[in-house]
């Protein structure tokens, strides 16, 4: 029997960005695409430990569990510690679709007081406080990609991204770091 | 000494502070903060250029974005180069090098100014008449002639070695320009609470107030009252300030583009700086305060070196401290231009008139005037100058003729009033209004959520400008959710209200066919060349300007249009508004290429998508292809092979043994939910609900039109769980191909649909041995024939990480596709090679697996289809369900053209001489002999040499080609004619038996 395979994900151990927007690869974390009517929102909720949000730009966290809103049938999640979401899913009853995304999709963080502008170098989404605060998440475009975008905290994003677009995705944004830092 | 011109104690700029330029190699010092154009006339330079089309000797017209004449040549090194940059807008920095163009071999002697002299031979309009025929020199001779001479300047050769940012950015006000109307409309607003963006192309706030220096507001004077507040507006939290930026171009929704010079003014810019950002604002709510930009005055010789606007000679006496003369002249339709006769007087010029085109100016200039003892000549025009490379006299005399009478100047300002920019609001799709009392076109209908205030919005007089632009600011601040602040009061006040001006021609412009008087300088357009187009029946300005150019060069005529205008109107006897202003585009000013197209260049131009496993192709020796985005092993050639030799042993090596492949670029779509099978009943032609979990089909995807649309192997994992399939460049459409279906035709279906693509590393090691190489890496799986057939697919694990396990071959031979999450990709792969190569096996690339695919006579959709393919032509109508009631094509399958005899159909060919490889592409005819046109029979879609067969293969779209088995066609190449026998599709294991190992 040979060895277990090792994990190499897409970006390694880059770093990019500037002191005021630090652009890092995130770790590992297992992924979920979500869909459902909403006759089966309690019983999902229940069974991810969150309650999903319903409304554009939405998010909900727990205990590392996040569910972002994508669309009136869509989430994605993500579980930081890698919790089993396909064996949790698998434990509602209620009429749902689960795919395991925890590969297609790589994230990258961009944390400081210039993330935002590093962001908005290439994002055409409006990022004050106002219109996305911490918490608020949407799928959107970064230069020639689609991304999902959320914000984790006042200074803090995650840009989630196929896996063959996070070079791209890592160079775009740590130009614009390197830009909205100055 | 900062130049002879400089006079002590004017200007705002500091005399310490001095850098050095050169200007066709001679060496000038400036003060900081000087302007090319600043710094050359404080020098005593006022030739500056060549015109266009005659080459005539050309100063500097303007101080500003207007400038229609001084274009040069600015160098920082040999790369940072950039033609036809306005001296009036760039900024001096110590070492720039600056050129004059469009002139050889020197600027002050010109050979192409002897265009000049035959001038008469350039009549507007000369390119259509003159270059009609021969029509065979139009390639030889005219095009090349035109091209060079389209255009000033020349652009650098080298790359550009900087970088440039971008910016998107959202407010509630955006206030484009920062002088009286824009700071205070800014002001208010950013009181009131709301989030401002105030934009202005100059490097300091004040617009207009840079030259006048006759207001106050809040009883400062309006310049330093112009950076008190801009310095203001800086400091709150709410507003960003951009200097140095111009708002280019106005778009749909109020989404404004705004160029942002960064360095271009710094000697020693610190590299992590853009040379230029590009800021996209989306803007709820946008206040136009452009201004407006005054006009010259259109008479004979109005274009001498030293013949300036009027305004721009108050800017450089006010603003740089330079005179532009010793004795200068005036010649105005409108008061501004006293002031600055005034401001010169001041300040120890002489001014040796001021010829007033008016009977009856405003009182109060007059007034003053005469208090400084200068001369005023009302009721007279300038009808000519004199003075090569500079002007030194005008010709003054009464209006209506009469003797003239030469006046000798160095220097002559002019102003035939103020054209309001209207530019951005026309740009924004509004309509503008000609307002005859005041002659001018300004802001009528809106199309958009905008405001003009100002000047631009035609409002005379300064305390009228602060009230309107402040009620604005507050009305757009309040408009957008804003309900803070105290309300912002100002009061200022100006020496004198200015009335007057005037559009078209001047008494000196003449009426003959020779007189140069220009109204577009930059495109030598003289009002003689607007009077020609209307002779020749041009009478919409339309064909006006397209038949003279006049406001097509990049100033879009900011100083013409208005001139030309009144020019037609006057000849045609029809008012100005019926004769229509051309709409403005953007960009209002040139903005470089490098800001437009900002981060995407060199590796961020497109992203370049590699599989999980590319660093071990890489390090295995792949050549990789592009495949849309992707990189793709191609071949993995060993030393001292040629792609053939390559191609060649690795065809031969997974028959004999195995091959190890990278099919992760391959679309993956998961379709999940209780209806997953309806729903795939109806996107393919195919019969999916009697799929067994655990089996594959090959699917076949329809447009409605009954055409092949995509293919690929479909797996059911579960009842309710699909593993889709597609081609590589198909995967995005077909997503949204079967995502549009489910919600525009079947949103009563439960299912879902997700893109995976991504999710999987996908390895297929295919040949003999391919179930010896995999078998003690996989667990949970029985490998067996029996147990796991051809087209079947198994979860479980491989090397200890989850896979889904495929038994299918895209090479005819036993093997299968190994799925395992991306990220394990890279090492599996390493582990099955790690066995694969003792066993003989090799690494292939895509162009063996298009070998062996067409060995097989396996169709590559897009390759061997064109979307006129149905399956029945791609020889692939088993595929197509005779059950089922339903399917996207199945009526466009039934249509009479695609059920006819003699459709093209896919075959295969088989040169008569088996060392011939047919190009792809090439055209089959029945008889080589016929006359030309031939019938044309079809053509060839794939060919390929061989190894396995030790002879060429071909695929072949041919009329009626099932029919033709056993037939010798022909396919003519320009130097022989091949005969071709037309087979089956299947060149090798006809039976099939290698797929079950």
């Amino acid at each position: 029997m040979a060895d277990t395979a090792l994990r190499l994900p897409p970006l390694g151990l880059r770093h990019g960005g500037s002191a005021a927007a630090r652009v890092t690869p995130a770790a590992p974390a297992t992924r979920l695409s979500l869909r459902a009517g909403p006759e089966a929102l309690d019983a999902l909720s229940a069974a991810f430990g969150l309650t999903l949000p319903t409304r554009p730009k939405g998010s909900a966290l727990a205990n590392g569990r996040h569910a972002l809103w994508l669309g009136p049938d869509e989430w994605l999640l993500i579980d930081e510690n890698e919790a089993d979401l396909m064996a949790v899913a698998a434990g509602a009853s209620a009429l749902h679709s689960a795919t395991d995304i925890s590969h297609r999709n790589t994230a990258i963080l961009v944390s400081g007081p210039a993330a935002a502008g590093a962001i908005a170098s290439a994002c055409p989404l409006d990022l004050g406080n106002a219109i996305f605060p911490v918490g608020a998440a949407a799928r959107t475009v970064l230069g020639k990609i689609e991304i999902v975008l959320f914000r984790s905290g006042e200074e803090d994003y995650r840009v989630e991204c196929w896996r063959s677009f996070a070079p791209y995705a890592f160079g775009l944004l740590s130009e614009g770091a390197e830009d909205a830092g100055l | 000494m900062s130049g002879a011109n400089r006079i002590a104690g004017q200007g705002r700029l500091t005399p310490a502070r001095t850098a050095r330029f050169t200007f066709d190699g001679v060496s000038y010092e400036a003060l900081a903060g000087d302007t090319v154009a600043s710094a050359l006339i404080a020098n005593g330079v006022h030739l500056v250029g060549r015109s266009f089309k005659y080459h005539r000797p050309r100063g500097i017209l303007s101080a500003g974005a207007e400038e229609p004449n001084a274009l040069v040549d600015v160098a920082r090194d040999a790369a940072r180069r950039q033609p036809n940059v306005r001296a009036t807008v760039q900024e001096v920095f110590d070492g720039m090098k600056v050129e004059s163009q469009n002139r050889w071999p020197s600027l002050s002697f010109d050979i192409g100014g002897i265009n000049d002299f035959f001038s008469p031979f350039f009549a507007a309009g000369f390119y259509y008449k003159t270059f009609m025929w021969p029509k065979a020199a139009w390639e030889k001779l005219y095009e090349p002639f035109i091209r060079r001479a389209a255009g000033l300047g020349v652009a650098p050769t080298e790359a550009d070695p900087d970088h440039y940012a971008s910016r998107y950015a959202y407010c509630d006000v955006l206030v484009v320009g920062a002088g009286v109307a824009g700071l205070s409309a800014a002001l208010a607003a950013a009181e009131a609470g709301a989030r401002v963006i105030l934009c202005d192309e100059q490097p300091e706030a004040g617009g207009a107030l840079h030259f006048d220096t006759s207001v106050t507001i809040d009883g400062k004077p309006g310049y330093d009252w112009a950076q008190a507040t801009a310095a203001r507006l800086a400091a709150m939290e709410n507003v960003t300030v951009l200097s140095r930026t111009t708002a280019f171009g106005y778009y749909n929704h109020n989404f404004v583009g705004l160029a942002e010079r960064v360095t271009d003014h710094l000697a020693r810019p610190d590299r992590k700086l853009p040379r230029e950002r590009l800021w996209q604002v989306r803007a709820k709510r946008v206040i136009l305060a452009t201004g407006s930009i005054e006009r010259h005055m259109v008479f004979a010789n109005n274009d001498r070196p030293g013949i300036m606007l009027a305004s721009a000679a108050r800017t450089y006496l006010n603003h740089f401290g330079v005179a532009v003369g010793r004795k200068v002249g005036v010649y105005t339709a409108n008061d501004s231009a006293y002031e600055a006769a005034f401001d010169l007087k001041r300040a120890g010029v002489t001014v040796a008139a001021i010829v007033d085109s008016r009977d009856k100016p405003g009182e109060a200039v007059l007034a003053e005037a005469r208090k400084l003892g200068i001369e005023v000549l009302t009721g007279h025009s300038v009808v000519n100058t004199k003075g090569h490379r500079r002007v030194s006299s005008m010709s003054v005399a009464r209006n209506g003729g009469g003797a003239a009478r030469w006046i000798a100047v160095d220097a002559l300002l002019m102003s035939a009033g103020w054209t309001p920019s209207v530019h951005l609001f026309s740009q924004s799709r509004g309509k503008v209004a000609y307002d005859a009392a005041s002659g001018r076109f300004l802001p009528g209908t809106y199309a958009q959520d905008c405001l003009s205030v100002g000047s631009c919005n035609g409002t005379d007089g300064l305390q009228a400008t602060i009230e309107e632009a402040l009620a604005a600011g507050e009305l757009m601040a309040r408009a957008t959710g804003n309900e803070g602040g105290a309300k912002v009061e100002l009061s200022g006040e100006n020496a004198f209200e200015w009335s007057g001006g005037m559009a078209g021609a001047g008494e000196g412009a003449g009426v003959d066919t020779t007189v140069k008087a220009f109204v577009d300088f930059q495109h030598d357009v003289c009002a003689k060349d607007i009077r020609l187009a209307v002779r020749e029946g041009m009478h919409s300005i339309e064909h006006i300007k397209r038949f003279t150019t006049t406001g097509m060069a990049t100033d879009q005529g900011k100083l013409s249009n208005i001139h030309g205008l009144a020019i037609a109107s006057e000849v045609l006897n029809r008012e100005i508004p019926k004769i229509g202003l051309t709409t403005f585009r953007a960009p209002y000013t040139p903005v470089t290429f490098g800001t437009l197209i900002s981060h995407s260049r060199g590796e961020l131009f497109d992203p370049a998508r590699k599989t999980p496993m590319h660093a071990w192709e890489e390090a295995h020796g792949a050549v990789f292809e592009d495949v849309g985005n992707w990189k793709r092993a191609w071949y993995y050639p060993r030393a001292g092979e040629t792609m053939h030799d390559a191609v060649n042993r690795e065809c031969r090596t997974v028959r004999e043994a195995a091959g190890v492949f990278d099919a992760s670029t391959l679309g993956k779509i998961e379709v999940v939910g209780p209806d997953a099978a309806t729903f795939l009943n109806l996107m393919y032609t195919n019969a999916w609900d009697t799929l067994k979990p655990g089996r594959c089909r090959y699917g076949i995807m329809l447009r409605e039109d009954g055409f092949v649309y995509d293919d690929g192997v479909v797996g059911r994992l579960a009842e309710d769980r699909f593993h889709v399939t597609t081609t590589t460049g198909g995967a995005p459409r077909v997503m949204h191909h079967m995502e549009d279906y489910l919600q525009t035709e079947f949103p009563h279906l439960k299912v879902w649909l997700t893109s995976t693509t991504e999710q999987w590393a996908v390895i297929a090691v295919q040949g003999p041995k391919a179930r010896e190489i995999i078998a003690p890496l996989v667990e949970g799986i029985d490998l067996s024939n029996e147990a796991f057939p051809h087209m079947s697919v198994r979860e479980g694990k491989i090397c200890g990480v989850p896979t889904r396990l495929f038994r299918m071959s895209f090479t005819g031979e036993a093997g299968y596709e190994v799925n395992v999450p991306a990220d394990y990709g890279q090492a599996v792969l390493e582990a099955i090679w790690a066995r694969a190569e003792p066993l003989g096996a090799c690494a292939y690339g895509t162009e063996t697996m298009h070998v062996l695919r067409a060995e097989k006579g396996y169709i590559i959709v897009g390759q061997d289809t064109d979307g006129t393919v149905t399956p029945y032509d791609a020889g692939v109508g088993w595929a197509v369900s005779k059950k089922k009631t339903d399917f996207v094509g199945i009526r466009g399958l039934k249509r009479p053209d695609l059920v006819k005899e003699g459709r093209k159909q896919l075959v295969g060919l088989l040169t008569k001489d088996p060392t011939v490889v047919l190009e792809e592409g090439a055209q089959i005819v029945a008889d080589p002999n016929q006359p030309k046109p031939m019938t044309m029979l079809g053509h060839v879609t794939s060919s390929y040499w061989s190894e396995n067969c030790g002879r060429s293969i071909a695929l072949a779209l041919v009329a009626g080609g099932q029919a033709r088995m056993g037939q010798t066609l022909y396919v003519p190449m320009p130097d022989r004619t091949i005969a071709v026998e037309v087979s089956d599709m299947v060149f090798i294991d006809k039976e099939g038996g290698r797929l079950n190992g």
